[in-house]
């Protein structure tokens, strides 16, 4: 079969089982007063559209930042604020200024779910593609069957039709940044990169590699003449995109620093609820958050990814080409996953490991189903591709166990947080295995070309 | 397992292709479920509470039970396991009643249909040649059908069809007669099954040229075919005989009542005999020729299902269906008669059978398009010309089913499956025959294409002009005309390919 209409099945899959995903229920339905992440973004439409621009991060009487502040950077609040002019036009109940808090319909639902898809189709589903198309090795069957599994990963599916977020729009950004880098447009990359982290500062994850990457090109290249150059244009490009997208928040010093005083809340302690990362892993056994101060949990923090993020970038620095660049996104948004403050869960999007968010919001079928449908798939696929799926099939069964385990069984009264906190740890056990097998096979180089794991 | 082999042999494909299938259909379990839902409801609750003297004159629901005995006995076990989900879905006054339980329960005893349906399939596949990979049928095909429909009986004909290709002529007629209780609606094919199966069952050989060998009429394989028929009906109908309630299940088997089309106009001949009648009402009308006032005030545009006269044209009775659709089919029936020609043959008749049953028939829904699609789907994969012909006939009859799913919500969901469905049969038939030239000619492209703009208009433009109001099934119309125009296309198509195939018997692979 043509590759136009192999590609055009795989995007039509994955659209369809978007669509039929967002069926279900989302973050926080029907749940007053506090509700969830579905009606935070509707606060933010509300308050962006009704608010100036200079009180959208500050708490004043018309906005209380305790319901579901603004904590992204502008280009999300630019985003609701689009949003917000589209269901102006379909409904104005939906963002009427303090009446529409909780507002809740099937035709809001509908509006909400078609601006995710919306700028999925737009932003994330061409990247993707592109990036099969132009950077997966092998034949077209081969690159089909990549997209496919990318285009059906559940943990995207389920967090932003499911749930409730705009996830694809940031990780689609960064990928077109990839794609850019990769095809030697380093302007256009760094352009894109830039707009993704100014749509969410968890992308910061992804900023060290850009840096380093782009940084060793252009010293490769000679830091007095044609290296110089790039590099003053890549700064340019950089700034000016900041600059752009700050821009309303830059006539007042105090802007900028609420703003990021809303996006870094080192206020909130080293971790909330459960995380699969090293301080909520550590705290079952050592009671850190309540031991240390918070000046020390920032410190050790700061130090711990740093110390774990340092090898791999230095090594970019180095030799700065596509594969280290790749590796080097993997361990560095480890890395930051692990070890740095405040961490969310949604920070890493793997499917198997969110299922205590996603029970709580209904999702446990569309999850199961998605999950298991896209590990056989992986597995299908992957095994024809490669030949090294021996140790990957007690992996999965393991892994299917273990998650049946939960659903099924209750836990003992003493204990009621017990499977969530397993779960957690069996996790943080995973990724730190998986930060020291990358950053081994970034640092060493084995002569096999496999660079088909992205787990971002 | 499955899992642990390196997985370089082809059927693993199939269970990739019947798993992603089902989980597709696990994840729209949310999704807006239409009346046949509540029909369903309906007769599990009332086969479950009720004694069966009062199974057929039961009328609480506005959808009584019109399907044959056998259907309504395997609702009654299906109660049983139904009990375990949700008992109240099991009152008979409970209309409407739609709890999640519910909703799980329906869609999951579809779901383990369609495991019956999958078995089927695969037993298909394996009588089809075996060439390359994972293009090699109109699979896909089953995903849109099963997805909208929710068909039980379409399970049995691709058994029975698939017994057939292996010669099992027995149990084909064991099967095809429990099908004929279970749904009626396969009266549209028993002509051709019943004429089949006289001609190459009772008559054990045929001369070398393939017609008729009168000597070899056996009369022992008539009686076992009698017998089977037979008893079927007796084991289905039996109580209903005894109680002398034959007249009554028969008057609720076949509503004549209920008007020559069904709510949602399929896009048969009479579509297109009320669209002209409907014209020429409106031009007599303009131009004097007709008292505005002596006109039926009758809608036909009205979505209800209701006995009404033409105004123009003679009205039509269900007699006049029955003769014309008996008409449309025995040239067909004949043909096969005269030279089987295989199971090809066979199947080539059985879809022009059920084509014009669906084109010539009373109250046809347009569901009813199904049988002539799976059965066409097996001959597409074959030969080069029918391929066309069911690319044709399946794009315009999904784009038919349309309006059956007029939500919001599921506007993407209808155009993504469409989409993947045309898309897959189209590159897969392609590289099927990629010699010889292209499968559609430029005016069956046209006109496949011209879809598109009326999708446009019927669920973008018009709701929002002025006319949504006033003419509120304008669209629907459209859609039904439109679409009636290609399958009588594919109608005459499929005729004249039947009437003029060569009785060269190349062994067909579908032996």
């Amino acid at each position: 079969m043509e590759n136009w209409s192999l590609f055009s099945l795989c995007v039509l899959l994955g659209l369809t089982s978007r669509w039929a995903v967002s069926f279900h229920s989302y973050s926080g339905a029907g749940k007053p007063p506090m509700f969830g992440d579905y009606e935070a973004q509707r606060h933010w439409q509300e308050v962006t559209y009704n608010l100036p621009v200079h009180e959208w991060y500050f708490n004043t009487t018309n906005n209380d930042l305790n319901y579901w502040g603004l904590d992204y950077p502008p280009l999300t609040a630019y985003h609701s604020l689009v949003c917000a002019y589209v269901a102006k036009l379909l409904n104005p109940e939906w963002v009427e200024l303090h009446a529409s808090r909780g507002y809740e319909s099937h035709s809001h639902k509908l509006f909400m779910r078609a601006t995710v898809l919306f700028t999925d189709i737009l932003i994330y589903i061409p990247a993707v593609l592109l990036y099969c198309f132009y950077f997966c090795d092998g034949s077209s069957k081969q690159k089909v069957a990549t997209a496919l599994c990318i285009l059906l990963y559940p943990g995207l599916i389920l967090i932003d039709y499911g749930h409730f977020q705009y996830n694809s729009v940031s990780l689609g950004l960064a990928l077109w940044g990839i794609l850019g880098l990769g095809l030697g447009w380093d302007l256009f990359g760094s352009l894109a990169f830039t707009l993704a982290l100014n749509y969410k500062q968890m992308e910061l994850y992804h900023s060290l590699p850009f840096f380093c990457y782009l940084l060793g090109k252009c010293i490769k290249q000679g830091l007095i003449g044609r290296g110089f150059f790039q590099l003053a244009k890549i700064s340019l490009t950089v700034l000016v995109t900041f600059a752009l997208c700050w821009m309303p928040f830059l006539s007042d010093p105090k802007q900028p620093l609420q703003v990021l005083h809303r996006l870094f809340p080192f206020g909130r302690g080293l971790f909330e609820d459960k995380v699969a990362n090293t301080w909520c892993s550590l705290n079952v056994l050592i009671k850190i958050k309540t031991l240390l101060s918070r000046e020390t949990q920032l410190f050790l923090s700061f130090a711990l990814t740093l110390l774990f993020i340092l090898p791999s970038s230095l090594k970019l620095l180095s030799k700065p080409n596509l594969w280290q660049f790749k590796l080097a996104l993997v361990n560095s948004s480890l890395a930051f996953f692990l070890f740095s403050f405040q961490v969310h869960e949604k920070s890493i999007l793997l499917a198997a490991f969110m299922l205590p968010l996603l029970v709580k919001d209904g999702l446990l079928l569309p999850y199961v189903v998605t999950s298991l449908a896209f590990l056989f798939l992986s597995l299908y696929l992957l095994s024809h591709l490669t030949r090294t799926n021996e140790p990957l099939f007690w992996y999965f069964p393991f892994l299917v166990i273990s998650v049946a385990t939960f659903v099924w069984l209750e836990p003992p009264a003493k204990f009621p947080d017990l499977f969530p906190v397993l779960v957690s740890i069996l996790s943080f056990l995973h990724f730190l295995g998986f930060i020291i097998y990358f950053n081994l096979v970034q640092l060493m180089e084995p002569q096999r070309k496999k660079s088909q794991k992205k787990t971002n | 397992t499955v899992m642990a082999a390196p997985m370089t042999n082809d059927q693993s494909w199939f269970y990739a292709l019947a798993l992603g299938v089902s989980f597709l259909k696990c994840l729209l379990i949310n999704a807006y479920h239409s009346t046949d839902f509540e029909v369903h409801r309906n007769w599990l609750a009332l086969t479950h509470s009720l004694p069966v003297s009062q199974w057929y004159y039961e009328a609480t629901s506005e959808w009584t039970l019109d399907y044959p005995p056998l259907f309504a006995w395997f609702e009654y076990g299906l109660s049983h396991i139904a009990c375990f989900f949700d008992k109240e879905m099991l009152v008979v006054p409970n209309l409407n009643y739609a709890s999640p339980a519910t909703v799980l329960f329906q869609r999951l005893s579809v779901i383990v249909a369609d495991v019956v349906f999958f078995y089927a399939v695969k037993e298909c596949c394996k009588c089809l040649r075996e060439d390359k990979g994972k293009d090699l049928l109109g699979k896909p095909s089953f995903i849109l059908t099963v997805l909208l429909l929710w068909n039980f009986g379409l399970l049995i004909v691709d058994r029975i069809l698939g017994d057939l290709a292996i010669n099992k002529h027995f149990e084909g007629a064991f099967l095809f007669s429990v099908l004929l209780n279970l749904k009626h609606i396969y009266l549209y094919i028993a002509p051709a099954y019943g004429i089949y199966l006289l001609r190459c069952f009772c008559f054990t050989q045929s001369n070398a040229d393939g017609s008729l060998q009168w000597r070899s009429f056996s009369v022992v394989r008539l009686v076992i075919l009698g017998t089977i028929v037979l008893s079927t009906f007796a084991v289905s109908f039996g109580p209903f005989i005894a109680l002398g309630q034959l007249p009554q299940v028969l008057s609720r088997l076949f509503p004549f009542k209920r008007g020559l089309c069904h709510a949602y106009w399929a896009p048969n001949i009479w579509a297109l005999y009320n669209i002209a009648d409907k014209a020429f009402s409106i031009l007599g009308v303009k131009f004097r020729l007709l008292d505005i006032n002596k006109l039926p005030k009758a809608s036909m545009t009205g979505g209800l299902v209701q006995e009404f006269q033409h105004s123009v044209l003679p009205s039509v009775s269900p007699l006049a269906t029955l003769v014309c659709t008996l008409l449309s089919i025995l040239p067909a029936l004949f043909k096969i008669w005269h030279r089987p020609n295989g199971a090809r043959g066979f199947l080539r008749c059985l879809v022009i059978c059920a084509l014009g049953s669906f084109m010539f028939g009373w109250h046809v829904h347009e569901k009813a398009i199904m049988m002539a699609i799976l059965p066409l789907s097996l001959l597409a994969v074959d030969s080069r010309k029918d391929a066309g012909i069911f690319l044709m006939l399946s794009v315009t009859s999904h784009y038919s089913l349309f309006p059956l799913l007029f939500t919001t919500q599921e506007l993407p969901i209808k155009i993504f499956l469409m989409l993947l469905f045309t898309i897959f049969s189209l590159a897969s038939l392609k590289t099927l025959f990629r010699k010889g030239g292209a499968l559609l000619n430029p005016l069956e492209v046209t006109y496949l294409l011209g879809l598109i703009p009326l999708e446009l208009i019927c669920e973008f433009v018009y709701p929002l002009t002025v006319w949504q109001k006033t003419f509120p099934f304008l669209p629907l119309m459209l859609t039904s005309v439109y679409c009636a125009l290609g399958v009588t296309y594919a109608f005459i198509r499929l005729y004249i390919s039947l009437l003029t195939c060569s009785d060269t018997t190349k062994k067909t692979k579908m032996q």
